[in-house]
Order: structure tokens, then sequence, then C-alpha cells
């Protein structure tokens, strides 16, 4: 087996990588691919808490990087889906911690047994950054609609090909349709438009959202979510498959389908 | 523009998505390119400067803009000539 390491970046901080990478792992788990998911935020570790795993952690990369545990020891199994694996970040170190080359390595012996290896990249263009892009095969760049989130992306973009990572692919997130609707937010085209890069995924802004992570439970393995829904659909996509972009406008609910019977078309 | 969409949709600004898309547009191809709105200021002096050794222009307004199309960068310059009365009169 030769794993494929994605790292998921953005520049801007708050964008959602850590939401992003949990739950693409997610469902790439529960779709039978075994998966691990590398936090590369050291110092500001996130992804343990959002994947509900944050009690199980005894050894973290660090630890692993200075030789005081083995790969296999920092590695946590998730109780839910038995093919994904977390090895956190420290939480006490900072991000000289780790190298480049000590990622590089690390992947290199995940490949082995894995099918995914996620990077949570850490906000920002510096170590940390460099840390998740060293050991990378495909790099996906997590955007908001606006302003300041695409412009860092751009500076991303120009990085990762720099370093000849690229071309990354992008996942727009937190879109409200209502808001592009009405004029107040940049679309999917206008994104697209500026950034001239393939669009892998488009998530809505989602209460959901928070409330799985508040229990740990990734929205993705929520059947009936829509940002679940969005995730798995990026998962697909990774694997290969042609996944149609879902309709955002549609809204399920009763009060949204008696507006459309009264305003049709709107 | 700004009638038109105050005919199209009864308010008085363009929608707050085409400020934005617009702004996105010219920051990034100051980011891109690495020349800085400052350098442009200077870039604008030095041809007034030069230009109007030979030519009487009217300063105020000499345009410089980073323009993008498809791949490629460029800068335009738009610089208006004044009107002589004295060589009309000739
Ligand atoms: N589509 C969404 N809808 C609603 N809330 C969201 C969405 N995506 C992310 N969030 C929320 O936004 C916040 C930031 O998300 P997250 O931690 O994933 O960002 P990040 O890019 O990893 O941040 P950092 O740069 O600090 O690492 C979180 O509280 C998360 O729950
Ligand atoms: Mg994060």
């Amino acid at each position: 087996m030769s794993g494929t390491v994605i790292t998921v970046t953005s520049g801007k901080g708050g964008v959602g990588k850590t939401t992003t990478t949990a739950n693409i792992a997610a469902a790439l788990a529960a779709d039978g691919a075994k998966v691990v998911c590398i936090d590369a935020d050291i110092g500001l570790r996130n992804l343990d808490v959002v994947l509900g795993l944050e009690n199980r952690i005894v050894y973290d990369i660090v630890h692993v990087v200075e030789g005081a545990a083995k790969l296999k020891q920092a590695m946590i199994r998730d109780k839910r889906l038995p093919h994904l694996f977390l090895i956190p970040a420290a939480q006490t170190r900072d991000k000289s911690a780790v190298a480049p080359s000590d990622m590089i390595r690390i992947c290199d012996e995940l490949r082995a047994e894995f099918d995914y290896i996620m990077l949570d990249s850490p906000a920002g263009i510096e170590r940390g950054f460099r840390n998740a892009l060293a050991p990378s095969n495909r790099v996906v760049i997590v955007t908001n609609p606006e302003v300041s989130a695409v412009r860092d992306a751009d500076r991303i973009i120009g990085l990762v090909e720099s370093e000849q990572k690229g071309p990354p692919s992008l996942i727009i997130n937190r879109i409200k349709p209502e808001m592009v609707k009405r004029g107040d937010m940049l679309s999917i085209d206008d994104v697209l438009d500026v950034l001239a890069i393939d669009l892998i995924g488009v998530v809505p802004e989602d209460e959901q959202i928070v409330i799985g992570s508040n229990r740990g439970n990734p929205v993705a393995l929520d059947e009936k979510s829509r940002s679940g829904q969005a995730f798995r659909n990026i998962a697909r996509r990774i694997k290969g498959e042609q996944v149609p972009f879902m309709d955002l406008d549609k809204q399920d609910g009763f009060f949204s389908r008696l507006g459309k019977l009264i305003r049709p078309g709107g | 523009m700004t009638n038109f969409f105050r005919r199209l949709t009864g308010r008085s600004q363009p929608p707050s998505k085409d400020v934005a898309r617009d702004r996105l547009k010219l920051v990034l191809i100051h980011d891109r390119t690495d020349v800085s709105p400052a350098i442009i200021e200077n870039i604008k002096d030095e041809i007034i400067t030069v230009i109007s050794k030979h030519v009487d222009i009217d300063r105020d307004g000499v345009e410089i803009k980073l323009q993008q199309e498809d791949n490629e960068n460029r800068l335009v310059a738009d610089i208006p000539i004044l009107k002589s009365p004295r060589r009309r009169a000739r």
C-alpha cells in the first residue's frame, strides 16, 4: 500500500481547516478507507477535541519526533470508526519541535499502512505550514467567501506551486446561499474566478458543525446533515469519484417549501 | 452603474459582494505582482515629470493602473494632454 498524504491548509486562521480535516477523514474512514490524521498545529492542538478523542491521548507527535514514543504508541484509534486514527499535536511545545524532515519521515512510515494521511495545517505561512506541506501529495485549501480569506488562499496557492506541491484544490466553507442571493456574499463563481483553481467542495454555514464539535462527533457521520453531506461528497471526490455539487439553495422544511409555492422560482 | 442598481434593486449602492469582488481583484493584482500602491504612486510622479518636459499634460488627470487580463499583468497609463489655446489660435 502507498497512501496519499493530503494537506489541509488556508493561510488565514479560523476558516475551517480542523473541521474539514476531521470530517473528510471521518467520511473516508466510514467508507472503508484506512485513515490517519495528524494535527500539525503544535502548541494549539484542536483536532483531538473535534474528533472527540481528547481523553485518550498519552503520546503526541513531538514524543515520536524525539524518540520518546513509537509512532504506533502515539496513534489513537477512533472507537466509532475502526479505520480512523489520530496522531495528536503536542500542546505545551512550539512549532520548532518538529521539522519538515520529521514530517516527511513520519509520513513515509505511515504511507505503508494507510490509504490516506490527512495533515491539519496551522494558520500562517511559517514553520507549521512548512511542516504540513513538506510530505504532501495533495493540497486542499480551505477558504471562506470573504475578501481576506480568499486573498490569503491566493498567497497559499502561490507558495504551494512554488514548492512544486500543486496544483491544489479548493474548498469554500461557510457559504450562506441566502446572502449570496441577496448580493451580500461572494459567490462560488466569484471566488473561482479570481483563484482559478479546481473546486473540490462547497460547505454551507451550518449550526450542526458547532453542535458536532461540541459533542466530538463530526457531522460527516450524521446522515441527515447537509454540511455532513458536503463533506461526504468531498471525500468521494478525493477518492476519484465524479460527484455533482449539491444544490445549496434547496432547503428542506415546511416554510421554505411553502415559500417556494407562493413565489415560484424564488 | 450606480443608477442602474438603484433602478434595479431600489438601493442606492451596488451589492456588497460586487464591492468585495472588485476590491479582491485589485488587491490580488498588487499581491501577485508585488507592486504596491505606493510604488504605483512613485511611478506616476516620475512619469509626470518626464512627460511634462515635452508635453503639457493634465497632471491631476493622470492615471496609472495595474491590470490583469487572463494571465497577463500590465501597467496601463492614461495621460490626458492639455488643450493648447496658443496653438489653436495660430
Ligand atoms: N461550515 C461551518 N458552519 C458553521 N461553523 C463552522 C463551519 N466551519 C467551521 N465552523 C466553526 O468555525 C470555527 C473555526 O473552525 P476550525 O477550528 O475548523 O478552523 P481552523 O481553520 O482550523 O482554525 P485555526 O486556524 O485556528 O486552526 C469553529 O468553531 C467551527 O466549529
Ligand atoms: Mg485548526
